[in-house]
């Protein structure tokens, strides 16, 4: 029992953690909301998709920014779908920068995108490695028998 | 109205969003929902039954010869920003289609600008949610499922009385003030989308009132 209490610590510990430096939102209390012994999985699957979705978006604003005329209306499409996908999964911090970046994409400022795609891959990686952390500790509570604190 | 309001309701939910499509549909699944989920405008009218170019004549969809949908969908839930068709397109495809223009549409954004959503409103959709969308926005899809499913008995009642005779003019009266306050909440209701976004469902809520009668949805409404 002292295991699961001492991983239980843990995973709360971990979580507020994220919530306080403002790594995730309310929003990702909606996704733990929604699941249930129906959908066990609904948390990871989800932010599986996130983390899918997040690279193919980086790899084209990585392309978008490297063409000799760049088309500023592209780089914004593909940063509006990075903040409504990080929004929905209560990525705070990436929707943040994703929403300076828009409006450097609106002034067509080449050197605050570029400022922004550094900015808002470092807070994806960020976030992917606080999520998948917490993921791994949520495994570990329930392989050693106990549940996931609600 | 033999129906039974076990019943479950038939949700077609459109998305671009592969992210936002799995949320949607366990948000609905969660209120026990049957859920289909489309990622395009183009596919959802496919799903419904309705092909682009039959949109010159809307009277005679050439799906199904007994002018019903082939499937039963009782709400359209559509996001708005999408490429190619966006949900006001969509929207307004599905209002000027015979035979889908009685579905309730609602539209979700994750952007909050007012122009948007009174011009979706007007346009005819029963509801605007601003995205991340929750639980309490699904909560509120129930009252315009059940009204297809029944026709309102209130408004029968009310036809009846003019018919008869009684005091017409009251009536008529009572009428064109509900239209005035519906219009008068649709004014107010755009000053108030510049508060912060901690308001913009409460906005939202209070400019829009559940109970109100729309003329073009009602297939027995007599002319106001």
């Amino acid at each position: 029992m002292d295991g699961v209490a001492q991983l239980q610590k843990q995973l709360v510990d971990f979580t507020d953690s994220l919530f306080q430096e403002g790594f995730l939102d309310e929003q990702f209390n909606q996704l733990q909301q929604l699941q249930d012994e129906s959908n066990p999985d609904f948390v990871v699957e989800v932010v599986s998709l996130f983390f899918e979705d997040s690279e193919r978006l980086l790899n084209e604003l990585a392309k978008a920014l490297e063409q000799k005329t760049i088309d500023f209306r592209k780089v914004d499409a593909h940063v509006h779908q990075f903040k409504g996908s990080s929004s929905s999964i209560g990525a705070q911090r990436v929707q943040k920068v994703c929403i300076a970046f828009r409006n450097y994409c609106e002034e067509q400022n080449i050197e605050g995108c570029l400022k922004c795609l550094q900015q808002v891959k470092l807070e994806y990686s960020l976030v992917k490695n606080k999520l998948e952390t917490l993921f791994k500790i949520e495994k570990q509570l329930i392989a050693a028998g106990g549940s996931i604190p609600t | 109205m033999g129906m039974s309001m076990e019943s479950q309701f038939h949700v077609l939910a459109v998305d671009d969003s592969i992210i936002d499509r799995k949320l949607i549909e366990r948000l609905l699944k969660t209120s026990s929902y049957q859920v289909t989920t489309v990622d395009s405008g183009t596919k959802a009218l496919e799903f419904l039954g309705l092909h682009e170019d039959d949109q010159s004549n809307t009277e005679t969809p050439s799906v199904s010869p007994n002018n019903h949908q082939e499937v039963d969908v009782n709400l359209i839930i559509t996001d708005y920003c999408m490429p190619g068709m966006t949900g006001y397109d969509l929207l307004r495809k599905i209002k000027e289609s015979s035979s889908l223009r009685d579905i309730p549409v609602v539209i979700m954004s994750s952007e909050n600008v007012p122009s948007r959503i009174s011009r979706c409103l007007e346009e005819g959709a029963e509801e605007f949610f601003l995205k991340p969308v929750r639980l309490s926005d699904v909560n509120r899809l129930r009252p315009h499922m059940m009204k297809t499913k029944l026709k309102d008995p209130k408004q029968d009642n009310e036809e009846n009385k003019e018919e008869s005779g009684k005091p017409v003019s009251r009536s008529l009266e009572e009428k064109e003030e509900q239209q005035q306050q519906h219009q008068q909440q649709q004014l107010h209701r755009l000053p108030q989308q510049q508060h912060s976004n901690s308001n913009k469902r409460k906005a939202l809520e209070e400019g829009l009132s559940p109970d109100r009668t729309r003329p073009r949805y009602n297939g027995l409404t007599t002319v106001v």
